[in-house]
């Protein structure tokens, strides 16, 4: 398919690596096979802890069939301490496993035993005997408010705290006030691709295919566990099977294939189960959020209070900031906002998908709904009338905020007619309710860098190590370089996931897109003024030109590509500096969902019958993949207003719900028809490219919508999520 | 080690298997095609989906050694001569996948729903009518494929548009 030379960027191109996905032809870390064979490693998880290693009996397992090695704290080659060193951050610093006779948490592994086969190496696992002594341990900051603490940092946030103006006056002298708290349930990211890596030793060189979102640091990881050069380290990742925060960072199974290549002397996999993954991979953490809230008798908010209390994995400095977007929903005369955090001794808590608004909107913008039921305004109009004209905590001016726009398009095309009575709409012998919220998320920009190099033959090739976590990113930054250098799309080959391409901060917090393809259009712009200046020198004075099958079209004549640029070819470095763009300025992704849930009336079963978005993310890359970015992120909304809780046993710390059957994500009959609607747009203080970020932007606001529709349902508001029917079944209306 | 013979995607394969070796891991393994996924191994979340004998199963639960003479069809025989099935070329069009790594599973389900229907075999959600190509049934019918990613709406419209074809 020839897609037009002008306007490429923002079309609904089909993603580029469409056909390698349906043919099973994408080559996932898991699949990557090695001349020579891969040994496999299997993972043998503390039982207990924390606490000490009191014997660890590993001679039947190395005494069974097809056993390489079993590798335990006695026997692994050398590593840095875990978390060193203390100022590079939990994605760079040292990720050391297997390090001494301490288990931190529950599931850490103790063992880690290399076969020929997994089978062998599954079975050999079994007959590793290890006995921990244990000690008490922190497993829920709720029944240790007592060792809450202020982090030194809250993910996203320049401040932990804010304390902008009086709230105990505003509050106090309030009409209507609100004064509620909730709980959220952790939760796993499950992406569909458990950790895998698989892991070999050229010399000195380690080179790993790994499952993995942001390349560059997982390389310092590696460096600074192993203590080894950066240079000495490859990442390979073509394709990775789904991230949502989980592969920010490198995690056990990541680590551990490493050494036991080295121990081995041969590649090694190791491939979390998908049990494993609850214990070996990250997790988000449960939180108390408590909020008070305050407004004057027509509906104007006076006073706001968000507060926040979770579990921090010990010796993991991660923070998640559900008031995050209590900061910039809406203008009120005070808001404070609060993060304390425990030291647990649980597994990793760290980002998933929309860290602090998935949970933090879903908090916030229930209590919105609520407190504009007391005051008697619809919440479309409460929304409408607490809307701020500058960032209500910053007090900077917004970059771009079009949230009105998103609420009147929404309301109209969803049909919003103001509330009815809780409890009084009914098909049959469900209950039908309606509900509403806004999705905020921070847009973000980070440092990137691309390559680009035109051969002779008309083709492209652009080099970055992004990765595309089903995001989309080899298509669209094809479509960015086509469109730059008004060259078919066809002509462009985009190759990521590879460290020693040019460094970009990978994929995460909706970054990826804007700052990937900002680099990159800056490396075709480059390589458009370098080939202006060929043309100039071959007597073709040009202000625009296209390319197409190795010819230059200009000034109507055709010009051989190989007669400008030889053999060798031309090539461009392009880069995006973050501190040139949005200076003082507050720079978010906006949108409003609808939606509509049926709940039984004798059960209490809540179905989502309906889901409506409208979102604001500047300009729009690629309409079909934002498309479907959006929606993946309202089911996600789904899940987490409804299914998703990772259920840990609190004496021991360990989670119970380790697999699908216990940790429910939405399968395809939980999720009705959807409808998205996107705003035209174009950000012009957010990035070279006016787009915003999208990746996380459904997730915002489709949890509260159906909270607050399963509340106009049946009258009851839940204030734990997600909201199951145990929740509401004896509280149901006599109907 | 067990002998076996069984067929894959047309070709015949004698094997000598550890009896402990599901048959995604003989596909995947032993065999070296990589299009079936392993996303949980319990049988929960539907990437390892395969065509055996014409129905779909769950490959990781399922014992290779009980699959003597069987014929098995994996995403890579979908396509043909190099042609991509109409259901490959409906998930590429609709944006029916994200991350790609449920879509073998996904495909090979959808594949063999599209049978399951014309046989008119009954699910969950059928209806006195009988069986029908609906949005409802299709939905039903996928909800032992998980996809994280969220291409759920898209997967029941790539499916809608090639319900009707024949190959």
């Amino acid at each position: 398919m020839e897609q037009s030379t002008s306007k490429i960027i923002g079309e609904p191109m089909n993603r580029v690596d469409g056909p390698a996905k349906v043919t099973g032809r994408a080559e996932y870390a898991g699949d990557h096979q090695v001349e020579g064979g891969i040994a496999e490693g299997f993972i043998v998880e503390a039982p207990a802890a924390p606490g000490k290693i009191v014997a660890l009996d590993v001679a039947d397992a190395e005494a069974a069939d097809g056993v390489v090695s079993v590798l335990t704290y006695k026997t692994v080659p050398q590593q840095k301490p875990y978390g060193s060193p203390e100022d590079e951050g939990r994605f760079t610093q040292s990720h050391a496993v297997l390090e001494n006779d301490r288990v931190r948490h529950f599931g850490e592994p103790v063992a880690l035993v290399v076969a020929e086969t997994l089978e062998q190496a599954r079975y050999a696992a079994s007959l590793v005997r290890v006995e921990i002594e244990t000690e008490e341990g922190v497993f829920n900051a709720l029944d240790h408010k007592d060792q809450a603490e202020k982090p030194d940092s809250v993910d996203g946030l320049d401040e932990v705290d804010t304390q902008d103006g009086d709230f105990e006056t505003q509050f106090s002298q309030s009409t209507h006030k609100l004064e509620v708290s909730y709980l959220t349930g952790a939760q796993h990211a499950s992406a569909m691709e458990p950790h895998v890596t698989v892991a070999q030793w050229d010399g000195e060189t380690l080179i790993v295919h790994m499952a993995i979102q942001i390349v560059a640091s997982a390389v310092s990881a590696y460096a600074n566990t192993l203590g080894i050069d950066e240079a000495n380290v490859r990442i390979i990742s073509p394709f990775t099977g789904g991230g949502f925060g989980s592969k920010l960072g490198v995690h056990n199974e990541a680590i551990l294939a490493a050494l036991a290549a080295k121990q081995c002397g041969k590649a090694v996999r190791v491939a979390q189960t998908r049990r494993n993954l609850f214990a070996n991979g990250p997790h988000r953490s449960r939180h108390l959020q408590e909020l008070k809230l305050g407004a004057d008798a027509s509906g104007k908010l006076r006073a706001v209070r968000h507060s926040s209390l979770a579990s921090m994995a010990r010796n993991y400095p991660f923070a998640e900031a559900p008031a995050s977007p209590t900061r910039a929903s809406y203008a009120a005369d005070a808001i404070h906002t609060f993060h304390r955090m425990v030291k647990a001794d649980i597994p990793k808590v760290d980002s998933m998908r929309a860290p602090g608004e998935a949970i933090g909107t879903l908090t916030y913008e229930t209590a919105i709904d609520e407190l504009a039921e007391m005051c008697g305004v619809d919440p479309v109009e409460f929304r409408i009338l607490n809307e701020p004209t500058q960032d209500p905590t910053s007090g900077h001016a917004f970059a771009d905020r079009r949230l009105l726009d998103c609420i009147r398009t929404g309301a109209a095309k969803f049909g919003w007619s103001g509330r009815v009575k809780p409890g009084s709409r009914m098909a049959g012998r469900k209950l039908v309710g309606r509900g509403m919220a806004v999705a905020i998320r921070p847009n973000t920009l980070s440092p990137a860098q691309a390559e680009v190099k035109l051969a002779a033959d008309g083709r492209l090739v652009a080099r970055l190590d992004m990765t595309d976590i089903g995001t989309g990113t080899y298509t669209i930054l094809t479509q960015i370089a086509a469109e730059t250098l008004s060259m078919p799309a066809s002509q462009v080959l985009v190759q990521l996931g590879d460290s020693r391409f040019p460094e970009t901060a990978g994929s995460g917090g909706s970054f990826g897109a804007s700052s990937s393809g900002s680099a990159l259009l800056d490396a075709c712009a480059k390589l458009k003024s370098a080939l202006s200046e060929r043309l100039t020198e071959s007597g073709v004075s040009a202000n625009a030109f296209a390319m197409k099958d190795g010819r230059v079209l200009a000034n109507g004549k055709r010009i051989e590509l190989a007669d400008l640029i030889g053999a060798e070819g031309l090539s461009a470095d392009g880069a995006v500096d973050p501190d040139n763009h949005a200076k003082g300025q507050a720079d978010y992704s906006y949108g409003v969902q609808f939606a509509e849930v049926e709940v039984d009336a004798d059960t209490g079963e809540i179905r989502v019958r309906r889901l409506l978005g409208v979102f604001d993310a500047g300009r729009i890359l690629n309409r079909k993949t934002a498309r479907s970015q959006l929606m993946g992120g309202m089911i996600f909304g789904i899940g987490g207003a409804l299914l998703e809780e990772s259920l840990m046993d609190d004496r021991f710390g360990s989670f119970m719900t380790r697999d699908f059957a216990e940790y429910h994500i939405a399968v395809n009959r939980d999720v009705p028809d959807l409808e998205v609607h996107i705003l035209d747009g174009y950000s012009e203080h957010s990035n070279p490219l006016g787009s915003k970020g999208i990746g996380e932007l459904g997730i915002c606001g489709a949890g509260p919508a159906i909270a607050n529709a399963v509340h106009e349902a049946t009258g009851v508001r839940v204030r734990k999520f997600p909201v199951h029917m145990e929740d509401l079944l004896d509280r149901l209306p006599a109907v | 080690m067990y002998p076996l013979m069984l067929t894959v995607n047309g070709t015949v394969h004698d094997v000598e298997i550890d009896p402990r070796r599901s048959l995604l891991d003989l596909v995947r393994e032993t065999l070296g095609l990589k299009g079936p996924k392993k996303g949980c191994d319990h049988g929960q979340c539907g990437a390892c989906t395969m065509i055996v004998n014409g129905r779909r199963i769950n490959s990781c639960l399922s014992l290779a050694v009980t699959h003597e003479g069987d014929t098995v069809i994996t995403v890579e025989g979908l396509s043909e001569a190099g042609e991509l099935h109409p259901l490959q070329q409906a998930f590429i069009d609709k944006d029916a996948l994200q991350c790609g790594f449920c879509t073998p599973g996904q495909l090979c389900s959808a594949a063999a729903l599209v049978d399951e229907i014309r046989e008119g075999l009954p699910s969950v959600v059928t209806g006195e009518v009988g069986v029908a190509m609906t949005n409802e049934e299709i939905r039903e019918r996928m909800s032992g494929n998980l996809c994280r990613c969220g291409a759920y709406n898209n997967i029941v419209e790539a499916i809608r548009t090639v319900s009707g074809d024949k190959r």
